[in-house]
């Protein structure tokens, strides 16, 4: 057991902890604080993945941004009520024999092609130097954020510019959505 | 002047006669309303005569203006008096003196004719071409075929124009006092005339076309006139009686003339005698000439009443007595014996042909099936005697007048028969002179008598009517053949000819009609004007002796009964010719010699007693006659053999009921019967199968088709419809309206997709 | 090193979870946070695999990703937020408006 690996076990425990805690809550709250304990757990899997920008920005957009929205809106909301009510729905054996046929059938395609999967990137390829440094101007600069961002601006930059249109959409839609006096529109 | 041009006139006058009486009448009926009820009683007599004619009348044409001007009073007795009747004069005038005028042109055309020709040859006159030239394919080759009208005048023609002008004349004078107060003058004498238009017509023909249209056109005025009284059921009955039967005959008759188109390829009298008469081989062959001799002869059974058609003549006493007179004694039924006499060339062709084919073993048989003189021989005699019989048990005097026709009738076609043309032809001209006069002295005794008709009610008229019974005596002494006067030498030479012609048994027959004639004759003679009067005393106090216009016909008639039989003198007697014969002789064209019979030559003891047994027939008849029915009715002879044969009496005075066959078997049974059969097989089969079953097939087959329909297209449709809703039922539980249950779904579909990529990759 | 089937395994599971969160319950918050469990699964792939492949490019995309995810949230709890005021619940059958 490498100390990568004990690592990933630990923190998968937690990632799946979390997951398990949102969907089994009974209280919103609950699942929102369960949640916010899997998106930890997923940000310690991206440091180990040597994604480090990636976890920050995971810290910071989802932990730090969502999961605040979430709770206020559960304050807001004001859910005590419904905690008196059956929380499953129905369909919730035919959900989960589902998902299990999914995962079952998913995992096998996994197991089936691990060995292929695990001489993806052989050779060389996967280096871990590649995520970590980036050539800017002939002068190798060392860090993830760096590599991220010079790519960001560079390769992908249209994206960047369409996702920025995107959060403005996004924040007049709230906006718009969230006004307490909403004319009737028939 | 010249005979063809005379000629086309003498039709004309009475056809202008009929036009002008025709539309003074028609003007004069328009005015007052309503139509003219001729008031006819039983028996079709006229009950009112005109009083007080003026003085003499001539036979000439202007006889009549006195007629008219003497006026017409008002009936005396008689049911039907009427008031004056609207343009009477003229009517009487212009129907008179057109007749009148055609005997003056007739007389001067013959005269001419004879001056030009000295009756050798025939004269045609030709106005216009009615059928233009066609190719008419024959039987010898292709002929062109042209029918033009025209008249022709020769020695047959001349003789039947003489007395068919001279009889309707003096006719046409009589009715003027005898039709006086019927209301339906005018119409009588435009049909009258018309009638004279169409007899001038049929006898002047010099075509058969031209013959026929005449044909039909008295055959038309003789159911006009017969249904004169049309009110009376039994009066219009005969008219149309009197033309259907006549149209049976002219069935055969058109159908002769087809035959002869088809032959000759002509149909001009001239033109065809000629061709048979030199080529009798060629038209003879086959039965040819036969066929369409037994052709025309139908025709002629039907117009001139024998066997089997002769059933409207007693009826078509129905008549007012002058039209019985013209038309069913001196003209009309004479047609068919002149139309025989006409074609003497087809029936002589077809004589000897059926004695060349069959030789020597000829039976009767076979001669009524090859030989078409000796077909119009035997049923000229059979009518002869058979009408005869029916004679001897009529009691109204206008009966026995008409089956007295229909025997005489008989006796000229059994002249024709055995080729004894001259003879029959003779028969023909006395019988117009006697029998006329016996009609009309009949008329003269119903007038007398108010309408009365049944002998029975007659008696002891002898006195009261004087110039009627001379006159009709007279007629009777004709008829009955007593010898000199003119139906003796007519009737011998029919007899002479017959028994040399070598057919005693038709001899036979002839001879005891002569007999029976006499008889019933004198009957009659007896019945009416010896013994006591047997009608009512009302009657007798209004008995009268007819008016002159009435009387002087008669007079005429009676004078020509005597002497017209001298001009028929037999050759034996005379040491010579006889005189008519020779006159006729032009229009016997001769054949080649083989095909003319040897003439037959009795030896003067067989004349003299052939003459002699005819003469004590006659003889025999009318003494049984006299004694038989003298003394007070019912006859005690009569009456005993009446009560002992009750059956054959009734048998022979119903006149063998052949009407009733007639009526049984044809009207009702052909007639009637077939008509109604034949409308049942319309409504049932062409209606009922036809149609109606059509139209159920049809409504079979749509039901089918609608089953069809329905069962499979739309059980298919509707199939369709009810799976594919089933199939919703299911899938429209997927339609929740909620949204997880939606996520669920899509899930499932993620689900399925990796299985297909899976299954495909 | 830690071998990447794990990691897409761990992933899968993640998503699993989310799914069946989302399918689950009725409550419209904690289906909300389902799907962005189900998000980060997502992201967790991406960035193995980027990891694998020595390609900066699964990084970026999960960038996107998040930015996606956050906007996402925005609208969806702005919506659920209408929903509330609508029909006075977050639960899923109350808000069955489809239904008929």
């Amino acid at each position: 057991m490498t100390p990568a690996l004990f690592l990933f076990w630990v923190l998968a425990a937690v990632v799946l902890v979390g997951g398990v805690g949102v969907v089994v809550m009974r209280q919103p709250v609950h699942s929102a604080l369960f949640l916010l304990l899997s998106f930890v757990g997923v940000a310690g899997l991206f440091v180990l993945l040597h994604a480090e920008f990636l976890a920050a920005v995971q810290i910071l957009v989802y932990a730090g941004g969502i999961m605040v929205l979430f709770l206020f809106t559960i304050m807001l909301v004001n859910v005590r009520r419904q905690a008196a009510e059956p929380f499953l729905h129905p369909q919730a054996g035919f959900a989960l024999l589902l998902g299990a046929g999914i995962y079952a059938l998913l995992g096998w395609l996994l197991v089936g092609e691990a060995r292929k999967i695990a001489a993806l990137g052989a050779g060389g390829a996967a280096d871990p130097a590649k995520l970590a440094t980036v050539m800017i101007g002939g002068a190798k600069i060392a860090g993830n954020s760096q590599a991220v961002g010079w790519s960001l601006y560079r390769e992908y930059f249209l994206p960047f510019e369409v996702a920025s249109v995107f959060l403005l959409v996004a924040m007049i839609g709230a906006v718009v959505l969230g006004k307490r006096t909403m004319e009737k529109v028939d | 002047m010249r005979a063809t041009s005379l000629l086309p006139w003498i039709p004309l006058f009475p056809l202008a006669g009929f036009l002008v009486n025709g539309f003074f009448y028609l003007i004069s009926h328009s005015k007052l309303g309503g139509k003219d009820a001729p008031k006819g009683p039983h028996g079709g007599g006229h009950g009112s005569d005109a009083s007080g004619h003026g003085p003499a009348q001539g036979a000439s044409a202007h006889a009549a203006h006195t007629a008219a001007q003497t006026g017409h009073g008002s009936g005396h007795g008689g049911p039907g008096g009427h008031g004056p009747i609207p343009f009477a004069a003229l009517h009487s005038v212009v129907g008179t003196v057109s007749c009148g005028l055609s005997l003056l042109f007739a007389l001067l055309a013959i005269g001419s004719w004879w001056g030009e020709t000295h009756g050798h040859e025939g004269l045609v006159a030709t106005l216009w071409t009615w059928v233009p030239m066609g190719s008419n394919p024959t039987w010898f080759g292709a002929k062109a075929l042209s029918i033009d009208v025209a008249f022709r005048l020769d020695a047959l023609s001349a003789l039947m124009l003489f007395f068919v002008t001279f009889v309707g004349t003096l006719i046409h004078v009589y009715s003027v006092g005898y039709m006086g107060h019927d209301a339906g003058y005018g119409r009588y004498f435009s049909y009258l005339n018309l009638f004279m238009f169409a007899m001038l017509t049929l006898v002047l023909g010099a075509n058969l076309p031209i013959l026929f249209v005449g044909w039909e056109g008295v055959g038309l005025c003789s159911y006009l006139l017969i249904g004169y009284f049309w009110d009376k059921d039994f009066a219009a009955d005969a008219g149309k009686k009197a033309f259907v039967v006549n149209r049976i005959g002219d069935l055969g008759f058109m159908l002769g003339i087809f035959g002869c188109a088809a032959l000759f390829g002509t149909t001009d009298f001239g033109a065809m005698f000629d061709m048979a008469s030199k080529n009798p081989a060629v038209y003879g062959a086959g039965g040819l000439m036969t066929a369409v001799a037994v052709a025309l002869f139908v025709g002629a059974c039907g117009k001139s009443a024998q066997i089997p058609l002769y059933v409207w003549l007693p009826d078509a006493m129905a008549g007012p007595t002058p039209v019985s007179a013209l038309i069913h004694a001196a003209t009309m039924v004479t047609a068919g014996v002149y139309m025989v006499a006409r074609c003497n060339v087809f029936y002589r062709i077809s004589h000897e042909w059926a004695l060349k084919t069959l030789g020597e073993g000829a039976t009767v048989w076979g001669l009524l099936t090859h030989d078409a003189a000796f077909v119009v021989a035997v049923v000229g005699c059979a009518t002869a005697v058979v009408a005869a019989t029916m004679g001897l048990a009529q009691t109204d005097i206008k009966k026995v007048l008409a089956y007295s026709t229909v025997s005489q009738l008989g006796y000229m076609f059994l002249g024709c028969g055995v080729l004894a043309f001259s003879g029959g032809m003779f028969h023909v001209f006395t019988h117009a002179w006697f029998k006329a006069c016996l009609f009309l002295g009949s008329g003269s005794v119903i007038h007398a008598l108010g309408g009365e008709q049944e002998m029975t009610k007659m008696g002891g008229l002898r006195k009261l009517i004087p110039h009627t019974f001379v006159t009709m005596f007279v007629a009777t002494l004709a008829i009955a053949g007593v010898p000199g006067l003119a139906g003796f030498f007519s009737k011998d030479a029919i007899l002479a000819e017959t028994f040399a012609a070598g057919h005693p048994v038709l001899w036979f027959f002839a001879v005891l009609t002569a007999g029976m004639t006499a008889f019933y004759m004198f009957r009659l003679m007896r019945m009416t004007f010896w013994g006591t009067f047997r009608g009512t005393p009302e009657q007798l106090h209004h008995v009268h002796e007819s008016p002159p216009s009435m009387t002087i016909p008669l007079w005429i008639l009676a004078f020509g009964s005597l002497l017209v039989g001298w001009i028929g003198i037999p050759a034996f007697i005379l040491g010579g010719e006889n005189p008519f014969e020779r006159f006729l002789e032009p229009a016997i064209p001769p054949l080649p010699p083989d095909w003319t019979p040897h003439p037959h030559h009795l030896s003067l003891g067989t004349e003299w007693g052939l003459m002699g047994a005819s003469v004590a027939i006659a003889f025999l008849g009318i003494a049984l006659a006299w004694r038989f029915f003298s003394g007070p009715y019912p006859f005690s002879v009569p009456e005993r053999v009446a009560t002992a044969l009750p059956g054959l009496y009734r048998w022979v005075r119903d006149k063998y009921y052949v009407d009733e066959f007639y009526e049984r078997v044809f009207v009702e049974g052909l007639g009637k019967r077939f008509g109604r059969f034949l409308w049942e097989v319309d409504a049932r089969v062409v209606d009922g199968v036809g149609v109606n079953g059509t139209s159920w097939l049809t409504l079979q087959i749509s039901r089918i088709s609608s089953w069809f329909d329905l069962a499979f297209v739309d059980g298919a449709v509707n199939g369709i419809a009810d799976t594919l809703q089933a199939g919703f039922r299911g899938y429209r539980r997927l339609h929740t309206g909620r949204t997880e249950n939606y996520a669920l779904t899509m899930a499932a579909g993620v689900f399925g997709a990796v299985c297909l990529w899976i299954i495909l990759r | 090193m830690v071998p990447l089937t794990h990691y897409l395994a761990l992933s899968l599971l993640l998503f699993i979870l989310g799914v069946v969160g989302v399918l689950v319950r009725r409550n419209l918050l904690t289906v909300l946070m389902s799907i962005e469990l189900m998000l980060n699964a997502a992201n967790l792939n991406l960035i193995a695999f980027s990891r694998q492949l020595g390609d900066l490019g699964g990084q970026i995309f999960s960038v996107f990703i998040i930015a996606v995810a956050a906007g996402e949230a925005a609208i969806g709890l702005a919506i659920l937020i209408s929903l509330y005021r609508l029909k006075g619940s977050v639960n899923l059958d109350d808000a069955a408006e489809m239904k008929g």
